[in-house]
């Protein structure tokens, strides 16, 4: 699994699998509401793709890499406490076909960065 | 950032902090929506250490705060509290105060954190030539606030809503107060900073859950309490925000005196309610429906847990109906409604 420093993550597949971390998650607070991309949406890196709604506040959902999105997750978006419950697995997001190479951080740069952000 | 008293205890519980106003604060300690509905139905409990604590003595204190208050304070009787603004001499609102009458001369006034040196500042300005001594106080305050309270506070029937007495709770010396910003009946709890633990531990022993900053933000909203920074700021007058009946225009001078008996708000505060999932927030356009002009702007928006849908509170140009609000790029229907939107 690899992250973003917009605190996505992704496996490291053609087809990734495609999230929010649990810092995110926590960060955000009670998710009450999610909307994904059309399947079908060509993304580049860094645009918005999707969108998080909490009590507190909104955010937008970063692609961690430039593709198209081929399948979403009906579940969490019928159910969007999955992102607070199970962000690594339920409450995945959608699933994007990689085009190139995603400039991603490993696990140990993530802990740095989430690290240096809680600090 | 400071820290309250109490903040070795959210760690212990395992708090997600968050900076406000210079102060680290409990967001929530697990699930904020879960805590809002413990607040509803059945009881809450806060630090809100946070919040500045001022005194006002001496033998022209109540003169003193009439002019350098809004309201009229020398009217209030002791053991009771009033809700009150401290206002610029343009009108603007510098901070929005609950003010208790302790004894004949002396009261507390409760400033928001984020105001409290400017209040402190403004009144000592305002002092001059008044027999009156004020004194920043760094003590800790409680909420215990839902429909349950009295079972962990105690039934307390002498202490009537905005009421103030001095009481010993968990064995330690406390002033009760009958106060809250949740919209549910609740108590307040001012105690020594050494005390707030034991009062916290008795609290929750009791029954009283733990609930963060998060919550109490969708719990105000839902009962249409402004928030300073939101509805509240430099910028508006109490009359805008539909609190003109605060101001006691009567009273011979007081500071911003000229500058609101002027005032023909030409915008007002309403509450918008809207049925899709996405929430206004605060800084969306409100348009008008029909010609699609902007027409206001939103100060505070959520998903309301009690009500399931989202809430918002806007300044709309005055005598506006029909709106919709740009969230984020789409337009959301909204109703304009009468606030609250909770009402206990």
């Amino acid at each position: 699994m690899r992250f973003t420093k917009d605190h996505e993550w992704l496996t490291e597949e053609e087809i990734a699998t495609v999230g929010i971390t649990s810092f995110a998650a926590d960060a955000l607070g009670d998710v009450v509401f999610v909307e994904l991309p059309e399947v079908g949406t060509v993304v580049s890196a860094g645009d918005p793709a999707g969108e998080i709604e909490s009590t507190k506040s909104v955010s937008e959902v970063y692609a961690p890499a430039d593709g198209e999105i081929v399948e979403i997750n009906q579940a969490v978006v019928d159910d969007p406490a999955l992102i607070n419950s199970d962000p690594y697995g339920k409450g995945w997001l959608y699933r994007l076909r990689v085009s190139g190479t995603p400039e991603t951080l490993s696990d140990t740069e993530y802990e740095a960065l989430v690290a240096g952000e809680a600090s | 950032m400071r820290r309250t008293a109490l903040h070795h205890v959210h760690q212990r519980l395992g708090a997600s902090f968050t900076e406000f106003a210079g102060w680290e604060m409990p967001v929530r300690y697990g699930s904020d929506v879960a805590e809002h509905h413990a607040v509803r139905q059945s009881v809450g409990l806060f630090d809100l250490g946070h919040m500045g604590q001022i005194e006002v003595s001496g033998p022209e204190a109540a003169a003193f705060l009439d002019y350098a208050l809004v309201g009229r304070l020398s009217a209030i009787a002791v053991g009771r509290a009033k809700y009150t603004m401290l206002c610029h001499t343009n009108g603007g609102v510098l901070d929005d105060l609950v003010v208790y009458r302790l004894e004949a001369q002396r009261f507390l006034v409760v400033a928001n954190a984020a105001n409290a040196p400017i209040v402190l500042a403004m009144l000592g300005e305002y002092s001059g030539g008044y027999a009156v001594t004020i004194t920043a106080l760094d003590r800790a305050l409680l909420a215990v606030q839902g429909p349950d309270a009295v079972k962990i506070v105690g039934e307390h029937p002498e202490l009537r809503y905005y009421g103030i007495e001095a009481e010993r709770l968990a064995g330690k010396d406390v002033l009760l107060a009958r106060t809250g910003y949740t919209g549910e009946d609740g108590f307040e709890i001012y105690c020594a900073n050494e005390d707030a633990e034991a009062i916290w531990a008795w609290a929750a022993a009791a029954g009283a859950q733990p609930a963060g900053l998060a919550c109490r933000d969708t719990l105000r909203l839902e009962a249409g309490m402004p928030l300073y920074g939101h509805e509240l700021t430099v910028r508006t007058t109490p009359f805008h925000a539909g609190l003109g009946r605060i101001v006691a225009l009567d009273k011979s001078d007081f500071v911003g005196a000229a500058a609101l008996r002027a005032v023909v708000p030409d915008t007002e505060l309403v509450g918008l309610v809207t049925r899709g999932r996405r929430s206004p927030r605060a800084g969306h356009a409100v348009l008008d429906a029909v010609t699609g002009a902007k027409v206001g702007e939103v100060t505070s928006g959520a998903p309301s847990p009690t009500l399931g849908h989202p809430i918002a509170m806007a300044y709309v140009a005055t005598g506006t109906t029909a709106v919709v609000v740009d969230v984020r790029g789409t337009r959301e229907d909204a109703e304009i409604v009468k606030l609250p939107f909770y009402k206990r």
